[in-house]
C-alpha cells in the first residue's frame, strides 16, 4: 500500500499557502504602487524633514502627549528654529485636514492601525 | 568550532547583504533576483522531498503504541495514544504538530551520589519549542501585511492580536519577543550543556543563528534604526504581484534581513528544517494501529502462484475417491 494520495492532498494545501501572496495579488487585482497622498496646499514642509517624519512621526507624536499630559509642556522647536504647539489637532491636522485621505491612505496600505482616533476626532467629523 | 563555522556563515551573508545594498544593481539583485530564486529552491525543493517519501511503500503499520491496543470491548483502549481508527490518528497528529506532545514526555537522566540514576521530567526544551514554533508562525502571518494588499483579515486579526498588549510606539509585538527569547534559549541550551555541544552540528547551529539574525534585524528596524514601510511593502508588492521593482530609499538593514530570510527558505529544504514537512509523515505517529483489523498488503511482494486444496482436489478427486481418502466434494 501507498499513502500517495494522501500526501498529495497535502502537498498542495501548502503549495496554496505558500504561494498566497501570488493568488491573492491576482484575485485582489492588487496594484503594486504606493497610495498617493493629498498633501497640504499651503505649506511645504513638516515640523521634521520628510524621512524623518515619514519614519518615526508615531513616536514624535507619543512623545508630544507624554509631554503634554503629564508634563504640560507644550513648546516645540524643529532643529530649524520654528516654533510649533505640540498638538495632534492644532498642529498636524491643521495643515493635513483630511484624515480618509492623508493618514489612512498609507496606515491601510501597511496594516497599521494607529490609536489616536480612540480620543481624536477627526477632522472630517467635525463638520 | 561547529558554532564559529555558522556564526561566519551568517557574518558573511551579513557582510554580503551591507555591501550590495549600496549600489543600484546589486540592490536589485539583493531585493528582487534572490528572493525570486530563493522562493524558487524553498518550493521546489519541498516539492522534490515530499514527493520522494511519497513514493516509500507502507507495507505495515508501525505506530509507536503508547498505551493500551483496541481489543475486546470490555478491555479499555487508549484512542489517542494507540489509535485505531482515522479520527484517532487525526487527533494524535493534531496534538503532536500543535502540541508537540512527543517532545512533552521528554525526561533527563542524572547520577546522584549514592550512586543512584534518577530520572525526571524535563519541560524547559518542550516550552522553548511551544514558544519558538507558535512566534515563527505568529511572525509569517503578520509579515503577509506586506505582501497583499488590501491587507486581509486574518492577517490584520493576527497584528492586533500580537500586539494587544499596546506596549510602546510602534506595539511591541509579542511574538518578536517570544521568538528572540525562545531562538536564544534555544541556542543557549547547546553552548551551554556540554553533552549537547557535543552533538551539535555546525547545521544545527546555522538555522539558531539565521533566525536569530533575521529577528534581530527586524526588531532593530521597527523599534530602533527606523525604515520607510511603505517603500518596503512597495518592494514587497512588486514580488507578489509579479512586476518588481525597486523602490528608493530602503536601508541596508532592511537588505540584511531579506538576503538573512532568503537564505533560510532556500535552505530549509536541504536542512533538518524539512521537518517542517516530515513531521506530518512520521510513520510511527501518523498511521492507525490495526494490523490485526485490516489486512495490509506489502506492495514489493511478486506475484505468488498458489495451488489451493480445492484445485486439488479437483486435479485428484478420482484417485482419491478409488484409495478410499476423505473427500469435501464427492464427485457427480
Amino acid at each position: 500500500m501507498h499513502d500517495t494520495g494522501k500526501i498529495l492532498a497535502g502537498l498542495a494545501v501548502f503549495l496554496a499557502l505558500a504561494t498566497s501572496p501570488l493568488w491573492y495579488a491576482s484575485l485582489a487585482r492588487s496594484s503594486a504602487a504606493a497610495p498617493r497622498l493629498d498633501l497640504p496646499a499651503a505649506e511645504r514642509r513638516c515640523v521634521l524633514p520628510r524621512e524623518v517624519i515619514r519614519a518615526s512621526h508615531m513616536q514624535l507624536l507619543d512623545e508630544w502627549r507624554t509631554q503634554v499630559v503629564r508634563d504640560g509642556q507644550r513648546d516645540y522647536v524643529t532643529p530649524d528654529g520654528r516654533r510649533f504647539d505640540k498638538s495632534l489637532t492644532r498642529t498636524c491636522l491643521k495643515c493635513h485636514s483630511n484624515e480618509k485621505n492623508f493618514c489612512s491612505r498609507c496606515h491601510d496600505y501597511a496594516g497599521a492601525k494607529p490609536v489616536c482616533w480612540n480620543c481624536h476626532v477627526k477632522p472630517e467629523d467635525i463638520k | 568550532m561547529n558554532a564559529l563555522v555558522s556564526l561566519i556563515v551568517v557574518a558573511v551573508l551579513t557582510a554580503v547583504a551591507v555591501a550590495g545594498a549600496g549600489a543600484r544593481p546589486s540592490a536589485f539583485v539583493l531585493g528582487i533576483v534572490v528572493p525570486y530564486a530563493a522562493a524558487a529552491v524553498f518550493l521546489l525543493g519541498i516539492v522534490i522531498r515530499v514527493l520522494r517519501w511519497a513514493r516509500a511503500p507502507v507495507p505495515f503499520r508501525i505506530p509507536t503504541t503508547c498505551g493500551q491496543q483496541n481489543s475486546l470491548p470490555w478491555v479499555k483502549s487508549s484512542p489517542l495514544d494507540n489509535p485505531h481508527t482515522a479520527l484517532g490518528v487525526a487527533a494524535r497528529m493534531a496534538l503532536e504538530v500543535l502540541c508537540f506532545r512527543s517532545l512533552f514526555r521528554n525526561t533527563r537522566s542524572e547520577l546522584r551520589d549514592g550512586p543512584r540514576l534518577i530520572y525526571a521530567e524535563n519541560k524547559w526544551l518542550w516550552l522553548g519549542a511551544m514558544t519558538f514554533h507558535w512566534s515563527l508562525l505568529a511572525v509569517v502571518v503578520r509579515h503577509m501585511r506586506f505582501f497583499m494588499e488590501p491587507v486581509p483579515f486574518p492577517v490584520l486579526f493576527a497584528l492586533r492580536m500580537d500586539g494587544i498588549l499596546e506596549v510602546g510606539v510602534p506595539v511591541v509585538y509579542m511574538s518578536s519577543l517570544g521568538l528572540l527569547a525562545a531562538a536564544g534559549y534555544l541556542l543557549a541550551r547547546r553552548l551551554l550543556s556540554p553533552q549537547l555541544r557535543y552533538i551539535s552540528l555546525a547545521a544545527d547551529y546555522l538555522p539558531l543563528f539565521l533566525i536569530l539574525g533575521i529577528a534581530g534585524s527586524g526588531i532593530l528596524m521597527r523599534h530602533f534604526t527606523k525604515l520607510d514601510v511603505i517603500a518596503v511593502k512597495e518592494l514587497a508588492m512588486g514580488l507578489s504581484t509579479l512586476q518588481p521593482a525597486l523602490p528608493e530609499g530602503i536601508g541596508a538593514l532592511f537588505f540584511v534581513h531579506l538576503l538573512l530570510v532568503s537564505s533560510l527558505l532556500a535552505y530549509l529544504p536541504f536542512s533538518k528544517l524539512m521537518h517542517l514537512g516530515g513531521v506530518f509523515l512520521s510513520p510511527t505517529r501518523n498511521l492507525a494501529n490495526n494490523n490485526r483489523m485490516k489486512r495490509h498488503l506489502n506492495p514489493w511482494n511478486p506475484p505468488v502462484r498458489v495451488h489451493t486444496y480445492e484445485e486439488y482436489e479437483d486435479e485428484f478427486r478420482t484417485l482419491m475417491k478409488g484409495a478410499g481418502l476423505p473427500l469435501e466434494k464427492e464427485p457427480k
